[in-house]
């Protein structure tokens, strides 16, 4: 399955080791249980439980034999390891490696000089446009809205996080929302190219039109251009305030929702949140080129540091996306049902879903999971 | 307990000034004008349009005789405006914010016994700065394709409602002001914000301030409506969260809203859209402008009457004999407000 440009013959780039000819052959048909290339991909563990969950990871790819090598990084803006040689260092190497693993690097809510933050200024240099969040109810955990099945588009270079702010009279603050026609339509053709390439019937677009009606007029207007490209799409608007009311009475009227930047930072978190909070959805992060994997609702959970309790479902089930996104068809699947497999049982179970164990625990039930290969 | 004497039946009549509305607006407001006069609240009513006119200079402002009303009755009760997209003129509800200087949006969201919803116990207040922030309207096109909207935070309108959310949390009782910014992305705007909300709640130490960013509000809302206070936020925070609450307790047909002026002038309204679909079928529910009537009731100080009302309307929804299409029932609006207003009899 290729998806942006990582495919075809550039799969031999990524290999860091000489492919022999069996595996090349045997890509093909069923999978190697031990393929002779690793990927190489960038790892950035970030602030709060960054490093934790980047551990469990690691720990779980190392028992499964998952041929990843990870380049590590790191850079946070709280702890004061953050510099302008360091990003330059991180940038190139996500620019050799195209696909990276991260954390959520912190902002301080001080500011020195600059207003964007490094998490700002990483996802404009690579141009990490597309930021999709896959909202689905695990199987064994249930919550107040069972069987959900979202995905959650937002844009994520522009709009209310354009960092342009100025005191334009004292006691006066101007922030200012850009939308442009260009983003608008980039990030409208990505949701609906996403929906028909995954087999979704609905793309719903979110904004607050009737009040900004220029801005995010725009923006609806080029979703709604991009929209009769796809005639087999049903595409519809909805307002935020109203969509943020009928996500918590029935969620199940969305399929594909996408929205500027501010609007989906809300909508992933209440979205996370239904299905069980920020330790269990997924999330990734697009450009053109290149693929960032993480959790969906991102935040450093800094009152969990050190004590164990952080829970790596999210973090695991987007590295097994991250498989998929290598073509490593076999690992994902093998990574991700072990997890789901965990949840199911319902006997280790982090805090957050209600459960006493430690990150440990839980990582190491996954890996005992995994000795359970489904047989492809 | 004895009679109350300071609030006899030939009460001093307050005048309030109705607006109907469009859509659903008149036959809820009928509704709520038949259950006050079933509870003998001393209210007296003057209606008034609000269409928006065209004033000299060529700005779009509200009917004189609709503001010399408010301005002389200082309480309003409003029932649903039409929001057009992209059309001539600004929103209705937008003028009238700006007319009477509505800086304060209040809702109140508390669960509703007898209506379920999978939250329940919810008990939390939205209070929402309504003049500024990235309503101001102020909107540019830059080049062919490049839209900027203008957010504008100022120090007196952020003081101006933190004073308002503490002094409401101090009248209600209510123990904890929790600000909801998004200061880590807005490091100017909202950190302004969150600067004056700091410096109010010093002189406020018997309610306790904590600061939540917006995404962790939302991502705890869903999860655990319970433990949520009072909300003070800005302009578009507060819409959608306060959106986002009323769904938790059942959706905009049963939330009340009120919004508080600078000069004592404050308007009651219900939050729904004007349902074009059904209006003049007698289908609508009129609990949301009840509610707000109740919290109009306890604004005036009229805490029996209130008290009645909204124990009449509970009980009615509780029963559900008689309930409207949304809640469920297959009454009609007048079947609904003729159980409430026996009920409010009975009560008597």
């Amino acid at each position: 399955m290729t998806f942006w440009g990582l495919g075809g013959p550039k799969w031999w780039q990524q290999a860091s080791r000489s492919v022999s000819i069996s595996a090349s052959l045997s890509r093909v048909e069923s999978p190697p249980a031990r393929a002779d290339a690793t990927f190489k991909v960038t790892m950035l563990p970030g602030d709060g439980v960054g490093p934790e969950l980047m551990t469990a990871v690691k720990d779980v790819f190392k028992a499964g034999d998952v041929p990843v090598e990870f380049d590590e990084f790191h850079l946070s803006e709280v702890q004061n390891m953050a510099s302008e040689d360091k990003l330059e260092e991180l940038l190139s190497s996500m620019k050799n490696n195209k696909v990276a693993i991260k954390g959520k690097i912190h902002t301080p809510m001080e500011f020195k000089g600059e207003l964007a933050s490094y998490e700002m200024r990483l996802r404009r240099k690579l141009d990490l446009f597309a930021n999709v969040v896959h909202v689905n109810s695990l199987p064994g955990y249930s919550t107040r809205h069972n069987n959900l099945d979202l995905v959650i588009i937002r844009e994520q270079t522009e709009g209310e996080y354009s960092s342009l702010e100025h005191e334009s009279v004292p006691g006066v603050i101007e922030c200012l929302k850009i939308i442009t026609r260009a983003k608008s339509r980039r990030i409208a053709k990505f949701a609906f190219d996403y929906a028909t390439k995954k087999g979704r019937n609905k793309v719903t677009a979110v904004h607050k039109a009737n009040i900004m009606k220029l801005g995010d007029g725009l923006f609806l207007q080029c979703c709604a251009e991009v929209a009769q490209l796809y005639p087999k799409i049903k595409y519809e608007n909805i307002i935020i305030d109203n969509c943020c009311m009928q996500l918590v009475q029935n969620p199940y009227q969305f399929d594909v929702l996408v929205m500027p930047n501010l609007y989906g930072n809300i909508i992933d978190n209440l979205a996370a949140g239904l299905v069980g909070g920020a330790g269990v959805v997924p999330g990734e992060s697009y450009s053109a080129e290149y693929a960032v994997f993480e959790t969906g609702a991102r935040h450093p959970f800094a009152q969990a540091v050190g004590r164990n309790i952080a829970n790596p479902t999210a973090m695991l089930l987007s590295a097994a996306n991250m498989l998929r996104h290598l073509n490593l068809e076999y690992h994902s699947h093998m990574v991700s049902d072990a997890v789901k497999r965990v949840i199911k049982q319902g006997k280790v179970r982090t805090r957050d879903l209600g459960g006493y164990c430690t990150t440990g625990d839980f990582v190491h039930a996954v890996v005992e999971n995994l000795r359970h290969r489904p047989n492809y | 307990m004895l009679s109350n004497m300071n609030m006899p039946r030939l009460a001093q009549m307050q005048t309030v000034t109705l607006i109907p509305g469009d859509g659903i607006g008149p036959e809820i407001s009928s509704a709520v004008v038949k259950i006050f006069q079933a509870a003998n609240a001393p209210v007296s009513w003057e209606e008034r349009n609000v269409t928006a006119i065209k004033g000299p200079g060529g700005r779009w402002m509200i009917p004189p005789d609709a503001k010399e009303s408010m301005d002389r009755s200082k309480i309003g009760l409003k029932g649903p405006l039409k929001t057009p997209i992209a059309a001539g003129h600004p929103s209705m509800n937008l003028l009238l914010r700006k007319t009477f200087d509505l800086y304060a949006n209040v809702r109140p969201c508390i669960s509703i016994e007898g209506y379920k919803t999978p939250y329940t116990d919810v008990d939390l207040v939205t209070i929402r700065e309504n003049t500024e922030g990235e309503y101001s309207g102020i909107e540019h096109q830059i080049v062919d394709g490049v839209v900027q909207s203008i957010k504008l935070i100022t120090e007196n309108a952020s003081r101006r409602i933190a004073e308002y959310a503490f002094e409401y949390a101090r009248n209600n009782q209510r123990s904890s002001v929790t600000a909801v910014h998004k200061a880590n992305i807005m490091r100017m705007s909202d950190g302004l914000f969150l600067r004056k909300c700091r410096e109010v709640a010093e002189s406020y130490k018997d309610i306790k301030f904590t600061e939540m960013y917006l995404d962790t509000v939302c991502l705890n809302m869903v999860q655990d409506p319970t433990q949520f206070d009072v909300l003070v936020m800005p302009n578009l925070y507060g819409d959608i969260l306060s959106d986002l609450c009323a769904g938790l307790i059942g959706g905009l047909g049963v939330t009340p809203s009120g919004n508080i002026g600078a000069n004592g002038v404050a308007i009651f309204e219900s939050v729904h859209g004007t349902a074009p679909d059904i209006a003049g079928l007698d289908l609508a529910n009129p609990t949301a402008l009840l509610l707000s009537g109740v919290m109009m009731l306890r604004h005036m100080g009229l805490h029996d009457h209130a008290h009645k009302i909204q124990k009449a309307c509970f009980d009615t929804i509780r029963e559900k004999k008689v309930l409207t299409k949304d809640l469920g029932g297959n009454s009609k609006c007048s079947e609904f407000t003729a159980d409430i207003c026996r009920r409010v009899q009975d009560l008597d």
